[in-house]
């Protein structure tokens, strides 16, 4: 999975020249094995904690008992923890490739040099990053309201009435509007670095054959940039399936658009925290992340398919 | 505004700024600025700045402004600076104990990945050890486990512990940042060069001080890069707290201001929005200051770390 261009192998070259490296050694051990340690108390263990919980059931009478592979055959027939993924999943299929194909344009916009104070476009659009999904779904929901928001203002200035995006058909599309608000900014800037290291060379090449902007972007830009498009949309796919923030906080709002098992993860979450059902909520909590997984690695896959 | 990579990167010369130059030769010779396409990119900058306006117009209103003017200009009084002192003594000062444990929990958490992704990025990008290839694998696998899956088994198992409600059960967890250490990993193989390195074991360095006096400052960008993005996930951070801490007083600012807004939804509890408007835009400050003056620096580290993949 690489980008081949010659900057980047002459990078590599660098790094080949380094590579009369020393004799295997636990060197290196000493410097990695901080990070491992940590890593395997905060990430090893409690996945195993998971898969332990998951195996056994807590009953009012009778105690916990081993159940073998029962809390996952109930997941499967869940069908709040399905309607809930179901949601996501429409969630990553519409909100991920606007919001991908939005960062793309304002990143082959930056790098085309045709704009007017394009450090400027960069370091704005970017901004949304550094605001806390707390804070954006607190800003957005505040402007989505009808009692002080823009669309109350909107409805009384021309005597309107503009649907309630707080209302059971909008609220999904609504905290749409919200990541895509947080995570466009960080996209372009993912795409906008890939695009920053290909070859110019290649651009004047195409002008000498008197390819146009669309085909240069088409027949170099893209291709160039592949690694990064592919990055960009394994992480958004599992940012959608932890969808958590903002509908949580938006549930304050819209109580009756928002229910406990919206998502997956507010699932996982009432079910521990409200509903002390710790086994179950583990096993949820490792389906989850193994349907994750399996998408990630699928577009993976298919992504580094192409790539040949 | 050029990314420079960074002042002592002279050292140990990177491809990137001689890329740089002659391209933008060739673009100023035949490129021409287009009006029509700052145009349209504007509607997305107007989308992303509109909210952050919003924020600072409805920050200088009183809690009677917000309800009577129009969202996107001032009302009549304006009250920023009330507002400001009213949300740092509202409830004894509690929002300030809030920005306090914010502090701490960025400064252990994000400094403390920051130190082990660099660590680790470096062994990964320039030594040869067993388990290489295991260690590799598995930290890649977990970039993809959604870490917010993670934490209700964290939870449970904390709670075993009896680290539940205490500082360390936020900052713990947010000591590994899989990205960073694969951004760090990417960063160090292309800006340390190997020569460099095994001239100074020649030269009898021992292998921390190669890495302190050699390796840390050319690994600065990527350090500053990492940190920055450890430190918004930090900052920004809701689930953990949320579920990790019971006690108001050890809330990072998140937490606190969620509460704050649901106050109002409670019985008998005193609406507070313009508190909550305030609090927020004091605590999405320091992110954006950090971000703006730390652009060379982030902006070189990432564009080195997207290269490789």
């Amino acid at each position: 999975m690489t980008v081949l261009a010659p900057p980047t192998i002459s990078r590599t070259g660098q790094a080949d020249r380094g590579r009369p490296r020393r004799r295997r050694s636990w060197t290196g051990w000493a410097f990695v094995g901080p990070f491992m340690a940590v890593f395997a108390f905060v990430f090893v263990a409690p996945i195993a904690y998971a898969i332990y919980l998951s195996v056994f059931r807590t009953r009012l009478i009778g105690g916990t008992s081993f159940v073998g592979l029962d809390n996952y055959q109930q997941v499967f027939t869940d069908p709040q923890f399905w309607s809930g993924t179901w949601r996501v999943t429409l969630f990553l299929l519409v909100q991920v490739p606007i919001m991908l194909f939005l960062a793309l344009l304002v990143a082959l916009a930056i790098d085309s040099g045709r704009l007017y104070g394009k450090a400027f476009f960069r370091v704005a659009v970017f901004m949304p990053y550094a605001v806390p999904a707390v804070v954006a779904t607190l800003m957005w929901g505040f402007m989505y309201g009808s009692r002080f928001g823009l669309i109350g203002n909107i409805n009384d200035a021309f005597g309107v009435s503009l649907p309630d995006p707080l209302s059971p058909d909008l609220v999904l599309a609504s905290i749409g509007n919200i990541v895509t608000w947080e995570f466009v900014g960080y996209n372009m800037l993912i795409f906008y670095s890939a695009l920053q290291v290909v070859p110019r060379s290649l651009y004047e090449a195409a002008e000498l054959d008197g390819a146009s902007q669309l085909q240069v972007i088409r027949s170099i830009k893209l291709p160039a940039i592949r690694g990064a498009l592919l990055i960009a949309t394994i992480f958004s796919i599992i940012g959608s399936f932890q969808l958590f923030c903002e509908p949580v906080i938006l549930q304050s709002l819209a109580p009756n658009a928002i229910t406990t098992y919206f998502t997956p993860n507010m699932y996982a979450y009432s079910l521990s925290f409200s509903g002390q059902q710790y086994n179950y909520s583990a096993t949820v909590a490792i389906v989850m992340g193994i349907l994750t997984m399996i998408v990630a690695y699928a577009v993976q896959l298919r992504g580094t398919r192409k790539d040949r | 505004m050029t990314t420079h990579p960074h002042p002592t990167t002279a050292a140990a010369p990177k491809p990137a700024p001689t890329t740089r130059t002659p391209r933008k030769a060739v673009r100023r010779a035949h490129q021409r600025r287009s009006p029509l396409l700052t145009a349209l990119t504007a509607l997305m900058l107007i989308y992303s700045l509109v909210p952050l306006v919003w924020l600072v117009i409805n920050a200088s209103k009183t809690q009677e402004g917000l309800f009577s003017s129009f969202g996107l200009w001032f009302a009549g009084d304006f009250s920023l600076f009330q507002n400001i002192r009213d949300t740092l003594t509202y409830d004894n000062g509690v929002f300030v104990r809030w920005l306090l444990n914010t502090v701490l929990y960025v400064v252990l958490g994000a400094g403390g990945a920051t130190a082990l992704a660099t660590l680790g990025g470096y062994a990964l990008a320039k030594f040869d050890f067993p388990g290489k290839r295991g260690v590799f694998a598995v930290v890649i696998g977990a970039v993809a486990v959604p870490s917010t899956a993670l934490a209700v088994p964290t939870f449970l198992m904390f709670s075993k512990l009896g680290l539940t409600n205490t500082p360390w059960a936020v900052i713990i967890p947010s000591l590994i940042s899989p990205f960073g250490l694969y951004l760090m990993w990417t960063f160090a193989a292309s800006a340390i060069p190997g020569e460099l390195l095994e001239a100074a074991r020649v030269d009898g360095a021992g292998e921390l001080r190669t890495f302190i006096r050699i390796c840390v400052p050319l690994l600065a960008p990527g350090i500053v890069t990492v940190s920055l993005f450890t430190m918004v996930a930090t900052w920004n951070n809701y689930f953990l707290p949320l579920i990790m801490l019971k006690d108001p007083d050890w809330y990072p600012l998140t937490l606190g201001l969620n509460a704050w807004n649901d106050q109002a939804a409670t019985a008998g509890g005193q609406a507070i929005f313009h508190l909550v408007i305030t609090g927020s835009l004091l605590t999405i400050l320091p992110l954006l200051a950090a971000f703006l003056f730390l652009q060379r620096y982030w902006q070189s580290g990432l564009a080195a770390g997207g290269v490789k993949d």
